[in-house]
Order: C-alpha cells, then sequence, then structure tokens
C-alpha cells in the first residue's frame, strides 16, 4: 500500500466522521495554541522590558536611599523614608579623583502632586531635577526648552510639562503652553506658581511608567516646597563606557560609606543599582512564568494525546470488521498499523495547525490590547516555536496512536471478520 | 497439476489448554476451472477449511499445496499478497465498507496490490456484476442483492484464480440469490475455480461438485448429477 492511498484513505476516514475527529483533537488544539500564545507573549514582554530599559538607558547607575538587595525591590516600595542620601553626596561623586568614569550626575526626587492652569485641574507626577536630565535619558523638548544650569542651581519657577499633561492641560483650549503659569500643590504646599518654558516629546512608558504624565522642575523648587524635605530619593550616575559599571558601582559605594561613615558594606545605607540588573530580574521573572505555563501547556498535551488513545482505542474496536475485511483483501499487519498510525498522527496534526492558528490569533490580539494600552508591544511568532508545535503534536499522535494502531495491526482477520 | 492439493490436513484449536479438533485429516485435489461446493452443517469444520484454503489460517498438520508449492514455507505477509493477488473472496453479509461509494469498495483490494497497472480494472469488475450504473453510489443507498453484487466485483478486481463464497446467499431473497449463483457460474464458465461453502443444499447444487465434511472428516466427494443453471437475472447480465 502506499503512501497517497494512505493519505486519502485517512482522509476520508476522518472527513466521515468530522464531528468526532473535531472533538478529538480538541485537547491538542488548546495546547498547541497554549504553548504558541505563552512563548509569543514570553517573547513580547521580554522584548518590551529590554525595550522599557533600553529606553532609560542601559549605562546608568542609580543610587537609592535604604539598604536592600541589589536585584530586589528599593526599600522606598515599602513606604521606609531614609533620609541619609544628599545633593553633598552627588556633589561628592562630581568629583573626578573619586569617580573617574562618572561623565553626568544626577540627583532626582519624585513626588504627587495637583497641576491646575485656569480651571483645568491635573493629578500627575513630577520630578525635581537638575538640568544635565537630557544628558542622562532620552528626553527631548518638543517645544521650547529643557531648564538650564543657571535656572536649574537659582531654583527659578519654572517647569517642562511631559506631552500628555500638555495636552490634558492646553490642548481643548488650543493654547501655546510655552510661557503659560501653572499651580502646583501637594500636601506640604498650598500651591506655587511655575511658569511653562518647555513641553517634552512623547516618550510613551518606560519601565512601566507613563513617562508623559510628569512635569520636571529644578531640583530645590521640589524638595523643598514642594515636598518639604532635605534628602535626594535618587542619584543617578551617568557611565562612560559599560565596561566600568563594575568599577563605578565600587567607587561609589567607596565614597558613600566614608560620607556616611559606614564601616562594613552590610550596613549601607543605599543600594548602588545598574539597570542592567533590573533586566536580569525581569528576565528571570517571565522566564519562570514562561516555565510554569509552558509545563501547563505540556500537560494540556499529554491529556490531549490521552484523549487520542482513547478515541483510537475506541475507533479499532468500532472498526473490526473493516480490519478483518482489509486483512482478507491483501491488507499486510504493517499496512493496517500504518494505516492507523497515520490516522492518529493527521488527527494531532490538524489539531497543531489549528491550535497554531488559534495561538497567533490570540497573541496578535494581546498585541493590539497591549498597544492599545500604550505599551511598545511587538508581535513575536518565532518559527521555532511553530516548528516545536507542528513536532510536538505529530509526536503525540504517533506516540498515543502507536499502541492502537498496533492492537488493530495484530487482530487476526478470521475473528476480525465475525465480529458484531 | 491441481490447483489445490490437500493431503491429510489437520486443525486444532487450543483454548485454555483445552484441544479442540476441527479437522481430522481431510485430503483431496482441486483442479483448476473446478466449481466446488464444500458442504456439512454449522460446526463440521466447513469454514475452517474454506479459511485454511483461502490463506486466511494456516493448517496445525498435514500438507496445503497451493499451484505445486507448500504454503507452509510463506510468512505472514505472502499470504496477505496470495489473499490479494490469488483469491477473490464474497462473505455472507457482504462486508462493504460504510459511508463509501460503491465503487472505491470495489478498488479496496487494488490500494494493497503490488501491481499498479489497474486502470480501469474496478469499473471493468463492476461492468461484469452488472452494476455499471451505481459507481457513485453510497453502499447504503443499495439493495442486497446489488450489496453482494458489489462484493463480487470486489472479489474480481485483482483478477484472481480462485474466488471464495462463503454462504453468498444466506442474507438474500430467492431472486437476488439467483443473480448471484447465475454470475458465479458464469465466472467459472469463463474458467475461474470457485468455491462454495454452503450447508443449503440447493446453493450447492450449482456447483459441478460436491465435498460433505462433518465432524471434521470428509463424508463424501462426488459430482453433482443435476446440476442447477441459474437463470433468474441473466438479463441483468451484459
Amino acid at each position: 500500500m502506499n503512501f497517497i492511498s494512505t493519505i486519502k484513505l485517512v482522509f476520508r476516514t476522518l472527513l466521515a466522521r468530522k464531528g468526532r475527529s473535531f472533538l478529538t483533537i480538541l485537547g491538542i488544539v488548546i495546547g498547541v495554541a497554549g504553548v504558541i500564545t505563552i512563548i509569543a507573549l514570553g517573547a513580547g514582554a521580554q522584548e518590551l522590558v529590554v525595550g522599557q530599559v533600553t529606553k532609560l538607558g542601559t549605562d546608568l547607575l542609580s543610587v537609592q536611599p535604604g539598604k536592600s538587595d541589589e536585584k530586589g525591590p528599593p526599600s522606598q516600595i515599602f513606604g521606609i523614608v531614609i533620609t541619609t542620601l544628599t545633593y553633598e553626596d552627588a556633589q561628592a561623586m562630581r568629583d573626578t579623583s573619586r569617580v573617574p568614569h562618572a561623565v553626568a550626575v544626577n540627583a532626582q526626587v519624585r513626588g504627587q502632586g495637583t497641576v491646575t492652569w485656569q480651571n483645568r485641574e491635573l493629578d500627575t507626577y513630577f520630578t525635581g531635577t537638575e538640568s544635565n536630565l537630557p544628558e542622562m535619558t532620552t528626553i527631548n523638548a518638543n517645544s521650547g526648552r529643557f531648564f538650564d544650569e543657571r535656572e536649574s542651581s537659582g531654583n527659578s519657577n519654572v517647569v517642562v510639562l511631559g506631552s500628555y499633561i500638555s495636552e490634558q492641560l492646553f490642548g481643548e483650549a488650543g493654547v501655546d503652553p510655552i510661557g503659560q503659569v501653572i499651580k502646583v500643590k501637594t500636601n506640604n504646599s498650598a500651591g506655587i506658581p511655575l511658569r511653562i518654558i518647555g513641553v517634552a516629546e512623547e516618550r510613551g512608558s518606560a519601565f512601566f511608567q507613563n513617562q508623559d504624565d510628569q512635569i520636571y522642575m529644578p531640583l530645590e523648587i521640589a524638595q523643598k516646597q514642594l515636598l518639604g524635605i532635605r534628602h535626594l530619593q535618587m542619584i543617578n550616575i551617568k557611565v562612560d563606557a559599560a565596561e566600568n559599571l563594575e568599577n563605578t558601582r565600587g567607587d561609589i559605594k567607596q565614597l558613600l560609606m566614608e560620607r556616611h561613615r559606614i564601616q562594613k558594606e552590610v550596613d549601607a545605607d543605599f543600594t548602588v543599582r545598574n539597570l542592567a540588573d533590573a533586566v536580569e530580574l525581569l528576565s528571570t521573572i517571565t522566564d519562570a512564568l514562561r516555565l510554569f505555563l509552558t509545563s501547563m501547556a505540556a500537560v494540556a498535551l499529554v491529556v490531549g494525546g490521552i484523549g487520542i488513545l482513547n478515541i483510537m482505542m475506541v475507533t479499532v474496536a468500532e472498526r473490526t470488521r473493516e480490519i478483518g475485511l482489509r486483512k482478507a483483501v491483501g491488507a499486510t499487519n504493517v499496512a493496517i498499523r500504518n494505516q492507523f498510525l497515520f490516522e492518529a498522527g493527521t488527527l494531532t496534526l490538524l489539531g497543531g495547525i489549528i491550535g497554531i492558528i488559534v495561538g497567533v490569533v490570540i497573541s496578535y490580539l494581546v498585541t493590539l490590547l497591549m498597544i492599545k494600552l500604550g505599551y511598545d508591544w511587538a508581535f513575536v511568532v518565532s518559527p521555532l516555536s511553530i516548528l516545536l508545535a507542528v513536532g510536538v503534536s505529530i509526536l503525540t499522535g504517533v506516540v498515543f496512536g502507536l499502541y492502537p494502531a498496533f492492537k488493530a495491526a495484530k487482530l487476526d482477520p478470521i475473528t476480525a471478520l465475525r465480529y458484531e | 497439476m491441481a490447483l489445490i492439493q490437500v493431503e491429510n490436513l489437520t486443525k486444532n484449536y487450543v483454548n485454555e489448554e483445552v484441544i479442540t479438533s476441527v479437522l481430522h485429516g481431510v485430503s483431496f485435489n482441486i483442479e483448476k476451472g473446478e466449481f466446488v461446493a464444500i458442504m456439512g452443517p454449522s460446526g463440521s469444520g466447513k469454514s475452517t477449511l474454506m479459511h485454511i484454503l483461502s490463506f486466511l489460517d494456516r493448517p496445525t498438520g498435514g500438507k496445503y499445496l497451493f499451484d505445486g508449492q507448500d504454503i507452509k514455507g510463506f510468512d505472514d505477509d505472502y499470504l496477505a499478497e496470495l489473499r490479494n493477488s490469488r483469491v477473490g473472496f464474497v462473505f455472507q453479509s457482504f462486508n462493504l465498507l460504510p459511508r463509501t461509494t460503491v465503487l472505491d469498495n470495489v478498488s479496496l483490494p487494488l490500494i494493497y496490490s503490488k501491481n499498479k497497472n489497474y486502470g480501469q480494472a474496478a469499473r471493468k469488475a463492476l461492468e461484469a456484476v452488472g452494476l455499471s450504473h451505481r459507481l457513485e453510489y453510497f453502499t447504503n443507498q443499495i439493495s442486497g442483492g446489488e450489496k453482494q453484487r458489489v462484493a463480487i466485483a470486489r472479489a474480481l478486481v485483482n483478477d484472481p484464480k480462485i474466488i471464495f463464497a462463503d454462504e453468498p446467499t444466506g442474507n438474500l431473497d430467492s431472486k437476488s440469490g439467483n443473480t448471484v449463483m447465475s454470475i458465479l457460474q458464469k465466472l467459472n464458465n469463463e474458467g475461474r475455480t470457485i468455491i462454495l461453502v454452503t450447508h443449503e443444499m440447493d446453493t450447492a447444487n450449482h456447483a459441478k461438485r460436491i465435498i460433505r465434511i462433518r465432524d471434521g472428516n470428509i463424508e463424501s466427494d462426488a459430482a453433482v448429477e443435476k446440476r442447477t443453471i441459474a437463470t433468474d437475472g441473466k438479463e441483468l447480465i451484459k
């Protein structure tokens, strides 16, 4: 019996039992769709994370107050306020004899407040920083400019708006925001007026924060007038080359420990982070999630395979007479075995193909959703995952089809022909 | 040389350590072109004999020479090939594939055939049984008599030397049965060897020779004196 007639025969048989064939492969469809979707979403998430981090810059070190695991979350997240990191620390880092590879040092504080312009009011985040922020990260003025050194150190009442804030406050009125004065209020401040000197280009999100829902002002305005604090929340250091990141991290640690009079590293009241660490952390999490979900999908495939085994056993029992007849008219054991193996393999292959289509469609829909939510999500379906899915589904069919196929092949034609 | 030579053929079945002897040494020859009816009551061993003769089963002892060759030396795959190319089967219960057309049913032995030059064989076989007008019918759309004629066409499709018919009229009314017998007689007239298994005298009388089996032994082996020639339905055959 040749290959083509086997294919024809199998398709005819499967088509004659469309409903059952479909139900049989449902488990495989779900398993394969699961694998494809998970792999695609995992790849998308990874690209997103890497993209977000690269947007902030991978040659950055970040000093944050409080001791914490360099690869764990910062202590601020837990609501602990540590006030030992100061502007003087940032100034000390600018000493090239102590930190030779630092090309720029930028001190920051952050907070939440309410901005008002005329009768419009908006809650947003503010960042108090220095004039060198554009050197640290990709923030460009779309119109106007960022505040300069003089405005920064002189604590001028100036502000740069994120594109989203600008649109929300001025978009409807059609007024050019440059030169307008907004008022910023916080829990500690009844409101201070700030003159808009620039609007930043749209930046999308970085590190899962909408960078456009932000305003930027000179450090001390935010620190003293809006937050009422004297310490810093973050010092970012741009390093001249990626290979000097670790050296510089050591330099900064030593410098700060001296300044804070700390003997042992375990007692440090600050943490120096590298953004690459964060990428690694997030990758570890997404990898673990992916592994977990993939093993769930593998379980679905095995369950699907058992479904195939089950239905093939029923099929062989039902078609006992047919098997007997085929043997009587000259089918060898091998021909019968191949027919049923091929049938199981075709079923699971079909299941795999449908599963791939379903998986790709789901991944695409998720991509659309993520883009709509403002994430820079990429639609990634790797050919490898498709190859894997097809291979695994055929393998499932063959493995779980083996026993029924051998059972069919071993049937005695005389008994089979008499079977009622 | 006889087409079939059987010498002292025995067949035992072993079931849970109990040996049942079904055939205790039967011997006969069947020449090419004969029309033999194997008769006997149920349990006599006539079906077992037919299964052995048609390569569906192997004897326990004795010799079976087919075309001068001892089948003892043939492996299962070669027996399958013999079933495919040298013999054709007609069963009491037709054994057609459901949800399949008449033409595909008749073509079934061809897909297991080594000889791939069959071309129009299935159509020719259906023509021989007068069913050219039913090619694309499904097997559940035709009558019992037509089903058995499809089965005969299937038996013919590989141009076999022998046709084994196991109670071919058992499930048919007398008119359809007559048609089937007339087709078998016609095939015999054309030179094919027919071996018919039946327990009905009326059916057996269509053959030229009757071998009676009882309790695993040959009771008698004689030519038919008053042979019935089936006429009914002859007009169906071109």
